[in-house]
C-alpha cells in the first residue's frame, strides 16, 4: 500500500540545477550590464588611439602631477583610517562603556553625508569667511584649497570602512584569548600585535583595500575643497573631469583607466590573498 | 609697486604702469609724463649709471611727487640690490579661470613666460584653474589664493570684490575696455547641413525643436545665452518673459557647464541647436570636424566681455604684482590679440592676427550688457533666488 | 583614563588611548565639520530655515532623490542578494572575477562612471540605440538617474550580506529539509530571516549613499528643475548664488532626513534580530 515510488533525489540543500544556472545567468548579465559595460567603456575610450595615445596621455605633467598627488593624499589618509579603525574596534569591541551605539552611528555617518555637503562643510569650517578660517588666512596656514583640506575631505569619504570592517570581527572574536595573554604577564602592545592583530588582519587589510580604492577615487567632496589648480591641487578625479573638459578624451579616459586598475589591482591582491590563505581565513572569517 | 623702464642708454625712469605696447616695450606714468621704454626687472639691482641716470631722471622732474617717489624708489632698489638670491625666487602667478578659456590661456602662459624672461625679468611659474564660473569665484572668496581672476561675468568679479575686499571696487576701470582684453558672443550650432533650418531665435521656441544650452545657475556662459534671447525678443517687439520661458520648455537637457552642454550635444546627439560661446562653437568644429556640425548666426546677440582682473589682496610681493600686472597687461599686446583671435575670441587689436582669423567673425547686431543696466542690476533681477529665471520653473 | 565611562571594568590595557584616538579623529573629521553645517544653521534660525527649504522647487527635489534612491536600493537589495547568494554558494567559471568587480563603484571616480553611464545610454550610445525602438530613454530621464544610484549602491549591499551567507550554518538547512520543507519553503522561512538583519543593513548604506550622489547624477539626469534636478544639485545652485545658507539648509534639511531613515532601517534591524533570536 504504499505510495513510496523511487523518485529523483530532491536536492534539500541547494537549488536544481536548472535554478542555479538561471540564477548564475542573472547574476551575471547584471555585472556585465552594470560594472562591466562601464569599465569596458573607459578602457575603449582610453585605448581610442592606440596603446601610444595612452603612454603619451600619462606622460603629460599636469597627469603625472595627479597621479603624485592622488598618490600622496592615499599615503596619508588610509594610514590614519587604518589607525582611528584600530583604535575604534578596539575600544568598542572590547571594553563595555556608555553610548555605544550612538558612537557606532556617529562613525557611519559619513556615509550618509552627501560628498557634496561634506565638502561645503569643509569650506563651512575653514573658508576664509569663517572666523576660523579667517585667522588661519591671516597666519598663512592653508587648509582648503590645499593639501590639508584634500586629506580631510578624503578622510571625511573613506572614514567608516576600516571602522566597519573590523568592529564586527572583534566582537566576534571577544576578548577570552586577549585576557588569557594578559594572565600570562604579556605587555598590552604585545597582546594587540600577537594575537588581536593576527585574529583580525583580514578584515583590517579588506578595510584598508576597500578605503585606498574609495581614497583614490573621491571626486564630489575633494573637488569643492581641491580649487583644481593644474599641476598642484588637482587629483586624479578631478584631472580626468578636466581633461574631458578639455576635449581631451583619450587622456581623460586614461587616467581613469590607471584609476580602475589600481582598483582592481588592490582587489585581485585581496582575492589572491584570500585565496592562498582560504584555510586560515575560514577560522577567523569575519561576520 | 613701480615698474623701472630703461628710457635712454644710462636712464632708467620709474612709475605707474599704465599698458605693454606689445614690442616689449611698457608704458609707465612717471607723474608728470608718459614715459616708454624696455622695463628693467624690478628685483634686479640696476648699474651704477643706471641709479644715477634714475637719480637724474627724478631729480630733473622735481618738484613733481612721483619723481620723488621714484628717485626714493631706484635707491630702494639700490638698497635691496645685493641680494641676488631672492631676485632668482621664481614669482608664482594663480590665474583662476572659467572653463572655456583653457586653450586660450595655455597658449597665452606660454607666449607671456617667453616675452617675460625675454625682458630679463626672472622667470614666472604660471598655474591654471579652471571650472564654472560661479564655482571658481566662490572658491576664490572662499579662499583660494588667486593673484589674478578672468572669468566669464564682471557679476563674478564684483562678488569677489565685494565679499572679500581684496579687489577694489573700481577694478573695472584699472585696464583698457571695462577690463575685457576680449569679448565673444552667443551664437547657434546645429547639426550638419542645419536640418532644421534654424535660422534666428524665433525658430528655437517652435514647436518639437530641442534647445541645449546650461543652467545659467551653476554656468556663466548660460547666463549671456538667456540675455542674448531676451534682448531678440525685446527688439521684435515680443514679450520677452513669454518668449525665453517657450524657449526653456524646449531645453530637455540643463548641464551644469558650458562644456557639459557641448558635450550633451556634440557627444551624446541630445537636441537640434545648441546656444554656446562663439568660441566654443567654432572650437568644437576643429575639434570635432568641420563636417559634423554647423554654425549660425543669430540676427541680434549680445557682446559678452568675459573680464579680467589682479587680485590685490592675495599679492604677496611686488615682484609678484610686478608680474601679475605685466600678464594682465600683456593680454592687450598685439601678440596676444592675435592669438585671441586665433581662439575664436572676438579682440581687438587685429595688427599682428592673421588676416582668416579676423575675417571668420560674422557681423552681427551685439547688444550690450549695458542696455540691461549692468550686471549689478542683472545678476538678481534675472538669475538671483527667485528671480526670472526661477519664475519660469515654478510655474 | 576615564574610567567612569566604563560600563564594567576591563582587565585589558587600552581603552583610555584607543578611545582618546577614536574621539579625537571622530571629532576632527566628522564631528567638527558637521558641527559647522549645523551651527550655521541655528544661526540662521528654525523658521528662516523651514522657508528656505519650504519650496515646490526643493520639495521635488528632495523627492526625487530620496525616490531614486530607494527604488536603486530596492532593486540593489534584489539583486545584491542575488549576487551574494551566487557568489557564495556556486562555484563557477569567472566567479572571482566578478567577486572583484563587485567593488568597482567603490574605486572608479563617480564623474567616470556617470560620463561612461551616459556614453552607453544616451540616444546615440550602444545601450540606448538598442532601447530606443522600445520607447526607453535611459539617459537625461529619472531612469538615467536610477541606473547611476544603481551602480553606486551596489559594493554596499552585496558586501554586506556575502559574508553572513559564508557565516549559514547548513545543519539549519538540512534540519529544515528533514523535517519536510521544500526548497523553497526553507530559503524563505530559514534562510532569508536569517539575513534580513544583514539585507537591511546594506539596504540602508546603499540608501544613504546614493541620496546625495552628485558626481554621476549630474551627467545622466537631465538636470531640468521639478523634473530631473536632484537636492545635491540645489546645494551647488544655492553655492553657485552665493547664498550659503540656503546652500546649508538644503544640506542640513539631507541630513535630517537620512539621519531618519537611519534610525527607522536601524530599529527594523533591532526588530527583525530579535525576533529571530540573534543578539
Amino acid at each position: 500500500m504504499s505510495d513510496i515510488a523511487p523518485t529523483r533525489p530532491v536536492p534539500v540543500t541547494t537549488e536544481p540545477p536548472l535554478v542555479r544556472a538561471l540564477l548564475i545567468g542573472l547574476a551575471v548579465a547584471f555585472v556585465a550590464l552594470f560594472l562591466f559595460a562601464p569599465l569596458v567603456t573607459v578602457f575603449a575610450e582610453a585605448l581610442a588611439e592606440g596603446g601610444r595615445g595612452v603612454i603619451a596621455a600619462l606622460s603629460l605633467p599636469d597627469a603625472r602631477a595627479a597621479i603624485a598627488m592622488t598618490l600622496t593624499i592615499a599615503a596619508i589618509a588610509v594610514p590614519l583610517n587604518a589607525v582611528f579603525g584600530i583604535a575604534a574596534a578596539w575600544a568598542i569591541a572590547k571594553f563595555d562603556f556608555r553610548g555605544k551605539a550612538v558612537l557606532i552611528t556617529l562613525i557611519d555617518l559619513p556615509f550618509s553625508v552627501s560628498p557634496v555637503v561634506a565638502g561645503l562643510t569643509l569650506v563651512l569650517l575653514f573658508g576664509a569667511n569663517s572666523a576660523l578660517g579667517a585667522w588661519l588666512m591671516a597666519n598663512d596656514i592653508r587648509i582648503v584649497f590645499a593639501l590639508p583640506g584634500i586629506v580631510l575631505a578624503t578622510l571625511f569619504v573613506t572614514f567608516p570602512f576600516v571602522a566597519r570592517e573590523l568592529i564586527p570581527v572583534m566582537i566576534e572574536q571577544g576578548r577570552a584569548e586577549e585576557e588569557a595573554a594578559l594572565t600570562l604577564g604579556a605587555p598590552g602592545w604585545r597582546i594587540f600585535l600577537t594575537v588581536t592583530l593576527p585574529n583580525t588582519r583580514w578584515a583590517l587589510l579588506y578595510g584598508v583595500l576597500l578605503s585606498n580604492a574609495r581614497a583614490m577615487g573621491e571626486f564630489g567632496a575633494v573637488a569643492v575643497v581641491s580649487g583644481k589648480i593644474r599641476g598642484e591641487t588637482a587629483t586624479m578625479p578631478t584631472m580626468v573631469e578636466m581633461f574631458y573638459n578639455e576635449y581631451l578624451s583619450v587622456a581623460a579616459f586614461s587616467l581613469a583607466a590607471v584609476l580602475a586598475l589600481l582598483a582592481l589591482l588592490t582587489l585581485l591582491l585581496k582575492s589572491l590573498l584570500e585565496w592562498r590563505h582560504a584555510d586560515l581565513l575560514a577560522a577567523t572569517r569575519r561576520h | 609697486m613701480y615698474h623701472t623702464i630703461q628710457i635712454g642708454a644710462h636712464t632708467l625712469a620709474q612709475g605707474t604702469f599704465i599698458r605693454s605696447l606689445g614690442d616689449g616695450r611698457i608704458e609707465i606714468d612717471a607723474g608728470h609724463a608718459r614715459l616708454s621704454g624696455r622695463p628693467v626687472a624690478d628685483p634686479k639691482p640696476p648699474a651704477a649709471g643706471g641709479v644715477l641716470g634714475a637719480l637724474r631722471t627724478a631729480l630733473t622732474a622735481a618738484p613733481l611727487r612721483g619723481g620723488i617717489l621714484a628717485a626714493v624708489a631706484a635707491l630702494g632698489l639700490v638698497m635691496a640690490g645685493p641680494t641676488p638670491a631672492a631676485a632668482q625666487d621664481s614669482v608664482e602667478i594663480l590665474n583662476v579661470s572659467y572653463d572655456p578659456t583653457r586653450e586660450f590661456y595655455r597658449d597665452y602662459n606660454a607666449l607671456f613666460t617667453a616675452w617675460w624672461t625675454a625682458q630679463g625679468n626672472a622667470p614666472v611659474t604660471i598655474r591654471q584653474s579652471h571650472g564654472g564660473a560661479g564655482a571658481q569665484a566662490r572658491a576664490v572668496i572662499d579662499g583660494l589664493a588667486a593673484t589674478v581672476v578672468t572669468l566669464a561675468l564682471s557679476a563674478d568679479i564684483d562678488q569677489i570684490a565685494e565679499r572679500t575686499g581684496r579687489i577694489p571696487a573700481d577694478w573695472q576701470s584699472r585696464l583698457p575696455h571695462n577690463a575685457a582684453p576680449y569679448a565673444s558672443t552667443i551664437v547657434f550650432l546645429v547639426r550638419e547641413g542645419n536640418p532644421r533650418g534654424i535660422a534666428d531665435w524665433d525658430d528655437l521656441v517652435a514647436e518639437g525643436v530641442q534647445v541645449i544650452t546650461p543652467n545659467p545657475k551653476t554656468s556663466g556662459g548660460a547666463r549671456w545665452n538667456f540675455l542674448a534671447a531676451w534682448a531678440y525678443a525685446d527688439r521684435n517687439g515680443l514679450d520677452p518673459r513669454e518668449f525665453v520661458g517657450a524657449l526653456y520648455r524646449n531645453v530637455p537637457v540643463l548641464d551644469t557647464g558650458a562644456r557639459g552642454a557641448t558635450t550633451t550635444f556634440t557627444q551624446r546627439g541630445i537636441g537640434h541647436v545648441l546656444l554656446a560661446w562663439e568660441n566654443e562653437a567654432f572650437l568644437a568644429l576643429a575639434e570635432l570636424g568641420e563636417d559634423a556640425f554647423d554654425i549660425v548666426v543669430p540676427s541680434v546677440s549680445i557682446l559678452a566681455e568675459p573680464p579680467v582682473s589682479l587680485v590685490d589682496g592675495n599679492i604677496t610681493s611686488d615682484a609678484q604684482r610686478a608680474a601679475a600686472e605685466a600678464y594682465l597687461a600683456h593680454l592687450y599686446s598685439p601678440e596676444a590679440q592675435a592669438l585671441a583671435l586665433r581662439h575664436h575670441y572676438r579682440a581687438r587689436d587685429t595688427s599682428l592676427a592673421a588676416p582668416d582669423d579676423v575675417a571668420r567673425f560674422p557681423e552681427l547686431e551685439l547688444v550690450t550688457i549695458a542696455e540691461f543696466g549692468g550686471w549689478s542690476v542683472v545678476q538678481p533681477a534675472f538669475f538671483g533666488d527667485g528671480g526670472i529665471f526661477d519664475q519660469i520653473y515654478e510655474e | 583614563m576615564r574610567p567612569g565611562l566604563l560600563r564594567t571594568p576591563s582587565p585589558l590595557p587600552g581603552f583610555g588611548l584607543s578611545f582618546g584616538i577614536m574621539m579625537t579623529m571622530l571629532s576632527l573629521v566628522v564631528l567638527l565639520p558637521l558641527a559647522a553645517l549645523l551651527g550655521r544653521g541655528l544661526a540662521i534660525g528654525p523658521a528662516e530655515l523651514w522657508d528656505m527649504v519650504n519650496s515646490r522647487r526643493i520639495w521635488a527635489a528632495l523627492t526625487l532623490s530620496f525616490r531614486a534612491a530607494l527604488v536603486a536600493s530596492l532593486v540593489n537589495l534584489v539583486f545584491g542578494l542575488l549576487l551574494a547568494w551566487v557568489l557564495v554558494r556556486y562555484r563557477f567559471w569567472g566567479r572571482r572575477l566578478i567577486d572583484a568587480a563587485v567593488d568597482l563603484p567603490f574605486a572608479l571616480p563617480t564623474a567616470v562612471a556617470g560620463i561612461a553611464l551616459t556614453a552607453l545610454y544616451a540616444p546615440n550610445g550602444v545601450f540606448g540605440q538598442a532601447l530606443a525602438p522600445l520607447g526607453l530613454q535611459v539617459a537625461y530621464t529619472e531612469l538615467g538617474i536610477w541606473l547611476a544610484l544603481v551602480f553606486i549602491g551596489l559594493p554596499f549591499v552585496v558586501r554586506t550580506v556575502q559574508p553572513v551567507i559564508e557565516e549559514l550554518e547548513p545543519d539549519l538547512e538540512e534540519v529544515s529539509a528533514t523535517l519536510g520543507a521544500r526548497r523553497t519553503t526553507t530559503l524563505c522561512r530559514v534562510i532569508l530571516p536569517a539575513l534580513t538583519p544583514a539585507l537591511l543593513t546594506g539596504f540602508a548604506l546603499a540608501l544613504a549613499r546614493s541620496v546625495g550622489e552628485y558626481g554621476s547624477v549630474i551627467f545622466i539626469a537631465g538636470n531640468i528643475p521639478g523634473l530631473t534636478e536632484i537636492a545635491p544639485l540645489l546645494i551647488v545652485i544655492r553655492l553657485e548664488e552665493y547664498n550659503y545658507d540656503a546652500a546649508a539648509a538644503i544640506g542640513i534639511a539631507m541630513l535630517v532626513i537620512s539621519f531618519a531613515l537611519l534610525l527607522a532601517i536601524n530599529a527594523i534591524q533591532i526588530w527583525s534580530r530579535r525576533r529571530i533570536g540573534l543578539v
